[in-house]
């Protein structure tokens, strides 16, 4: 195995060439303006390898690389390797990013001769990733309904608002006035792998320093407040006393929103006391625990014992008992709001189903979310609380049985019944549903259900 | 227990003293050796001397006379000694060198005038190995894809802070009850005080507020060992800016710590820290991290050890002043450019652990008294360990062997010279190879080396005109590392293809530090990669790595394949 391991790890020159020859051979077609943008193929490390994994890119798209020069480092299923490039030029695009994987063979980035061309090769590799779909972790596409600004979400929020020293205040007491950003080194990392623009980060650590938690709070809430406190980046390009028509998402939205009132749905409330799930969330957030995670996980528990509140009517004539419970969570998103779904929560370890959610956050966000991740959900949440909101009424999306809007927990003075007071962290529930088929003795005893798991959340970590 | 203690990766300066070690005892004329064995009988002691005050008995001996020091001048050899040898400091150098001594029939005195163990056994390898035994342990319970990849389920795994100190404190103090048993087994007499060297074979020691004794010895060895080096404008205060010597009692797992320098000792306490909760920041004023390996090592120790966990880090930046946390504040550490010296950043942070590498502790020694001067606070030493005075001359019956000569700041490296130093006054002339000497660190997977790095060796190749190749294998091909699910690792082998030598191997991998040694020892022994080829190895095991990587080397076929390949070379 080593001899191989210790062969050249260039790419093999037949397939770097392979573009090039091609072009030059057909040289009255079309291939030849493409002649010299060359594509890097995923080198063959060993002779068992069929596949490789990015491991990271040396080099960033537009960076001179000279012949020779490492470019990329790839994990076969033997060991990591730097790959050198095999020509001179610019390396134009990368066509599968850092932690992607790629058959042996096919194209990973694209390098252009000259500055000039770094742009139609960049053209290029935009249509050749969605036409090589042996790429298994290309980029995913964009989903076009959902992503009619194309630009991903999280970017457009981030860099205007960014300059917006308003909005950052993040202000350490000793960061010179906020101007500069304190940050943990894992809320930096996480700030990163998220999409958070640090500068709009409020700070709860010591001494208002950002910490993970805080991004981790960031990246739910800000594709929700995007959409209302966008005003910075959108409203530049808003003109007052115009109108606009309807994106296709906000149509989607509109259809949705109409056909609701075809339902006839009510509401039941609930107060539900979460100092035990505050302290276990506590406890397990720094192994990736999200709060949206655990309310999924209990909510899905509680429905498993009471199949109805997850059942709904689609023809008016019959209940559909769901099969599987899958929690949809309402996201709002730039331009819109979408409902990603965590599958079989009831089923899915809550370390799994937070890993789950965070990778699905990022896909809305991303607008890459595929149709089964959005539109498969048999119950609804909905949480505002992140916004202090303490209750609220939500509407009962068409196709499923019941909805659940979440208020923000809040330390409240109770009485207890034996005449003492005592201050608890208490949170307003209220759930939407469709009368057709949930009654109201229904929804009072999954209430009082998810009451009890929330209050003694032990089983939220099986 | 000889991990590696510490490197130094420079260490300037300033001595701080502390509690050491030191000495007493002088010698007289060098002994020959092929009197060695009959010394007991021919000679029966000499006695000891002690100066008016205090007296010592030897009650392993049979012959000991009581002689006045105070008879003779300081500046004149004494006839006849205390101790056939005596060594400054009972640490892990002194501590090897006193065995062999033991061994080699020498009567052997060891003065210390803190805890027996040094630095190794009470603020250094010892205790860290410890911690880094509960950091593995956690990292291995926390990492739920691990876990699942082998069918187990474990909730929530914590820890409790307390705990994890007594069990670094109990090792230590477990190997050091071991270490000075195992001296007072074998007679070597433990003389308490700080010793300091008076004049040619003649050392004084003695506790504070009590008078001094002096005792004689055929011979001397320093091995006083070294301390954490403080850059200066760093003010540790022990609580919130520290050294490895606080760290390693674990009195607190700050949210957020700053490490300055990330040489072996900010590695492992960076595993440490992060496995137990802490956020790290690595400050290194080099461009790179983990200067001194393997650049190739380097880069996949950075990219398993430092980019997937909780650290960042600034390179090329010095520390120059740091605060403690104090009145509500943070630690404050101002940063400058290394190049420019221009204010670079300002971090505020919990707690800031200093691993700028470690200083000799040599102050006091009395080395001025043999005329000797300390380079950076280094005793200068030849390649057999001698002490050089201030002309260049060797200081007779004068050895100076680990972090004090700062030749190798690694504890097996001590002890390694010692022996070293106990063959030499016992006849036999011994050089060690320190090029066979492995260093470990032992972070989460462990990395381990012997030999020359890669660009080191394609200098010497260059300059010497020999043609360099390198081999390397994965720990993914490894049958015992896939069953245990750690497949993440390499190893690598730099050799001489014309004759098959090897020049370095560096390991990054499960039990990387275990399995160094078969290629020091083949380095030591100048065993060719040809002849080590065809020695087996029980499969499945994690050795196997080693022996696909030698059988993956590609040595000429004229390379004969017997008898060592060069000479030891010292360094």
């Amino acid at each position: 195995m080593a001899n191989v391991l210790q062969t050249s790890f260039l790419p093999s020159t037949s397939s770097l060439r392979r573009r090039s020859i091609s072009g030059s051979k057909g040289k009255s077609q079309s291939l030849q303006v493409k002649a010299k943008i060359r594509e890097i193929f995923m080198p063959a490390l060993s002779s068992t390898m069929t596949e490789g994994k990015i491991v990271s890119w040396m080099k960033s798209e537009g960076d001179k690389l000279s012949k020779g020069e490492s470019v990329v480092v790839v994990e076969s299923d033997k060991a990591d390797m730097d790959v050198e490039s095999f020509h001179e030029g610019f390396l134009a695009a990368i066509m599968v990013e850092e932690g992607g994987v790629a058959p042996v063979g096919s194209a990973i980035a694209l390098l252009a001769e000259t500055e000039d061309e770094i742009a139609e090769a960049k053209a290029k590799s935009q249509s050749s990733s969605n036409s090589t779909p042996q790429v298994v972790e290309e980029k995913p596409k964009q989903i076009e309904e959902a992503a009619p600004d194309v630009p991903a979400a999280a970017a457009a929020p981030s860099v205007p608002v960014a300059k917006a020293v308003t909005l950052g205040s993040a202000v350490h007491p000793a960061s010179e006035g906020g101007k500069r950003i304190v940050a943990s080194p894992y809320a930096k990392k996480l700030a990163k792998e998220l999409k958070v623009d640090l500068g709009t980060v409020v700070g709860s650590g010591p001494l208002g320093r950002i910490v993970a938690k805080d991004v981790e709070a960031a990246a739910v809430a800000v594709p929700v407040a995007a959409s209302p406190a966008k005003p910075d980046p959108v409203a530049s390009g808003i003109e007052l006393g115009t109108v606009v028509p309807f994106t296709t998402m906000q149509g989607a939205v509109s259809r949705n929103m109409v056909e609701s009132l075809s339902v006839p749905t009510f509401r039941v409330g609930y107060t539900i006391t979460t100092n035990a799930l505050d302290a276990l969330y506590k406890k397990i957030k720094s192994k990736g625990v999200t709060m949206t995670a655990l309310l999924a996980k209990a909510t899905a528990l509680a429905l498993v014992q009471h199949p109805v509140v997850n059942s709904c009517c689609r023809d008016g004539n019959s209940f559909t008992y769901n099969s599987s419970i899958n929690i949809a969570v309402a996201v709002a998103i730039d331009g819109g709001l979408i409902t990603p779904v965590l599958q079989d929560a009831d089923k899915v370890d809550i370390y799994t189903l937070s890993r789950k959610w965070k990778e699905l956050v990022d896909k809305a966000r991303a607008k890459q979310l595929q149709p089964h991740e959005y539109n498969t959900g048999t119950f609804t949440l909905s949480n505002l609380g992140m916004f202090g909101v303490d209750r609220f009424d939500a509407i009962l999306p068409p196709g499923t049985g019941a909805i659940m809007a979440v208020g923000a927990s809040q330390p409240s003075v109770v009485a207890s019944m034996d005449g003492r007071i005592g201050m608890k962290n208490q949170m307003q529930v209220n759930v939407t549903a469709d009368h057709r088929v949930i009654y109201g003795a229904d929804l009072a005893a999954f209430l009082q259900t998810l009451a009890k798991i929330v209050e003694d959340p032990k089983d939220l970590t099986f | 227990m000889h991990s590696i203690c510490f490197q130094a990766t420079g260490v300037p300066g300033s001595n701080y003293i502390f509690d050491s070690c030191s000495p007493a005892l002088a010698i007289s004329k060098p002994i020959n050796l092929r009197f060695c064995g009959l010394r007991k009988e021919a000679f029966g002691f000499s006695g000891l001397t002690h100066s008016s005050s205090g007296r010592v008995h030897f009650s392993s001996r049979g012959h000991s006379k009581k002689v006045s020091a105070s008879a003779e001048s300081n500046g004149s050899p004494p006839k006849s000694f205390d101790y056939d040898l005596i060594i400054i400091g009972a640490g892990v150098g002194g501590h090897g060198a006193a065995l062999h001594a033991v061994e080699k029939g020498l009567k052997t005195a060891i003065i210390e005038g803190d805890v027996v163990g040094g630095t190794c056994v009470n603020r250094g390898c010892v205790p860290s190995k410890a911690l880094l035994a509960v950091s593995g342990k956690m990292r291995e319970l926390q990492s739920e894809h691990h876990m699942k990849a082998l069918g187990l389920q474990v909730s929530a795994a914590g820890y409790d802070r307390q705990g994890v100190a007594d069990h670094a404190n109990n090792l230590a103090s477990k190997i050091r009850s071991n270490l000075t048993n195992s001296m007072k087994a074998l007679g070597v007499d433990i003389l308490t005080g700080v010793g300091t060297i008076v004049g040619p074979q003649k050392v004084k020691y003695g506790k504070v507020g009590f008078p001094d004794n002096i005792v004689t010895a055929k011979n001397i060895i320093i091995a006083t060992g070294s301390v954490p080096f403080v850059p200066k404008g760093i003010e540790v205060d022990g609580k919130t800016v520290i050294t490895s010597d606080h760290a390693l009692k674990l009195e607190s797992v700050p949210d957020w710590i700053a490490i300055v320098g990330s040489g072996y000792i900010g590695l492992e306490f960076s595993d440490v820290y992060t496995a137990l909760g802490s956020e790290v920041t690595f400050i290194e004023a080099l461009d790179q991290l983990m200067p001194g390996f393997d650049p190739e090592i380097g880069k996949l120790a950075q990219r398993v050890l430092i980019n997937p966990r909780k650290i960042d880090y600034h390179t090329g930046v010095f520390a120059t002043k740091i605060t403690p946390a104090k009145d509500g504040k943070p630690v404050i550490i101002e940063l400058i450019d290394a190049k420019t010296k221009e204010p670079k950043d300002t971090l505020e942070v919990d707690a800031a652990l200093i691993a700028t590498g470690r200083a000799p502790f040599t102050n006091g020694l009395g080395l001025e008294n043999v005329n000797v001067v300390t380079q950076r606070g280094f005793v200068p030493v030849d390649e057999r360990l001698r002490v050089i005075d201030t002309n260049g001359n060797l200081v007779p019956h004068l050895y100076c062997i680990g972090d004090a000569n700062g030749k190798m700041m690694l504890a097996h490296a001590a002890s390694a010279q010692g022996i070293s130093v106990v063959e030499q006054v016992t006849g036999r002339d011994h050089v060690l190879n320190h090029l066979s000497i492995p260093a470990a660190c032992f972070t989460h997977p462990e990395i381990s080396m012997v030999g020359l790095t890669e660009p080191q060796a394609r200098e010497k190749a260059q300059k010497e005109g020999f043609e360099v190749g390198v081999a390397k294998t994965s720990f993914k091909a490894n049958t015992k590392a896939l069953a245990e699910n750690e497949g993440e690792g390499l190893a690598k082998l730099i050799y001489r293809p014309d004759n098959g030598e090897i020049l370095g191997v560096h390991i990054f991998g499960l039990h990387a530090a275990d399995l160094i040694h078969e290629a020091s020892n083949a380095i030591a022994l100048g065993t060719r990669i040809q002849d080590i080829k065809f020695a087996v190895h029980a499969h499945p095991t994690l050795s196997e790595v080693l022996d696909e990587l030698f059988k993956s080397a590609k040595v000429k076929a004229a390379a004969s394949s017997h008898g060592p390949v060069s000479e030891p070379v010292a360094v």
